[in-house]
């Protein structure tokens, strides 16, 4: 089934904020083969000068699928998750996340459109801290597979 | 944060030597946990074959981090990378054996921008066949 056009333009904001914690940092890293003191030590990390420890530059993806700030689980977006693969991500940070970031993020349904059989449903993404610094922007592309609507009858 | 490498070290062309990575079922339930991406194509191989899928197959983003990896050794700094974007052109398929699959990264300095920032062309291959495209990363050198 086609994706809902009417979400395009809509803007959601987190309701609460997302803590980085250092566990939280050091799960990701672990879990990505990153061994860097910074990630898992704390007086590394304050040795090579960040306040606390560090998060690998994807780490943002988690605060987008723990708390997912656009409703792609809302059924009248029609978005099935397991047709769902990944097209594009960029991150663009201003510094890097460091645990004890308060970060509330607010994401933007840009455009859905057909590619092929394909549907792409594209959001930008920005990363605010609770004392109001940009610390990030992102922009995702999610390729939902086969959902595009037939343009002549098959 | 002083990094490893140094902007005034590096020209156009430097290359990031290649690594393979690898990445197996246990990784792929890790991330699962670590990142909140729990799709089930991702560790479920009746749920991924049902959708058309070989079998499981990795993460966008677990590449993704991988490749990052590449550039944040080379640089000794995680905090380095100011910019990063990456397409998804093909699936990495995750076998549940315990070799799991092999993802090799290599690199290339492909410019060099002010205050110490060069930009570097990633090639992310699994197979022989690319799983990223333009994947390009702007590090921060000391």
């Amino acid at each position: 089934m086609p994706l809902n056009r009417d979400f395009v333009g809509r803007r959601f904001v987190a309701d609460t904020p997302f803590l980085v914690g250092r566990e939280h940092i050091r799960q990701f890293a672990l879990a990505i083969g990153e061994h860097s003191p910074l990630c898992h030590d704390l007086d590394a990390a304050k040795a090579a000068g960040y306040i606390d420890l560090v998060a690998p530059p994807t780490f943002l993806t988690a605060l987008g699928m723990w708390r997912p700030v656009i409703p792609t689980h809302d059924p009248t977006l029609g978005l099935d998750y397991s047709l769902v693969v990944h097209g594009e991500q960029r991150y663009s940070l201003r510094r890097p996340v460091v645990a004890g970031d308060e970060i509330v993020v607010s994401g933007t349904i840009t455009d859905i459109r057909n590619a092929g059989r394909n549907e792409l449903l594209i959001s930008d993404y920005e990363f605010v801290t609770t004392a109001g610094e940009v610390v990030a922007a992102a922009r995702a592309s999610l390729v939902s597979r086969g959902t595009a609507m037939a343009e002549k009858g098959t | 944060m002083p990094t490893t490498v140094a902007y005034d070290d590096v020209e156009v062309g430097t290359l990031i030597p290649e690594r393979e990575f690898r990445i197996r079922r246990e990784d792929l339930v890790r991330y699962c946990g670590a990142s909140g991406d729990f799709n089930v194509i991702h560790w479920n191989d009746r749920a991924a074959t049902e959708v058309g899928l070989p079998g499981v197959i990795a993460h966008g983003m677990y590449t993704m981090a991988s490749a990052a990896r590449l550039v944040t050794d080379w640089a000794g700094d995680p905090g380095a990378v100011v910019d990063y974007g990456v397409r998804f052109s093909s699936f990495v398929p995750v076998p549940d054996d315990d070799a799991g699959a092999a993802v090799v990264v290599s690199g290339v300095v492909a410019k060099k921008l002010d205050d110490n920032q060069v930009v570097v062309n990633i090639t992310v291959r699994c197979d022989g066949t690319k799983v990223l495209l333009g994947s390009r990363a702007t590090v921060q050198l000391s």
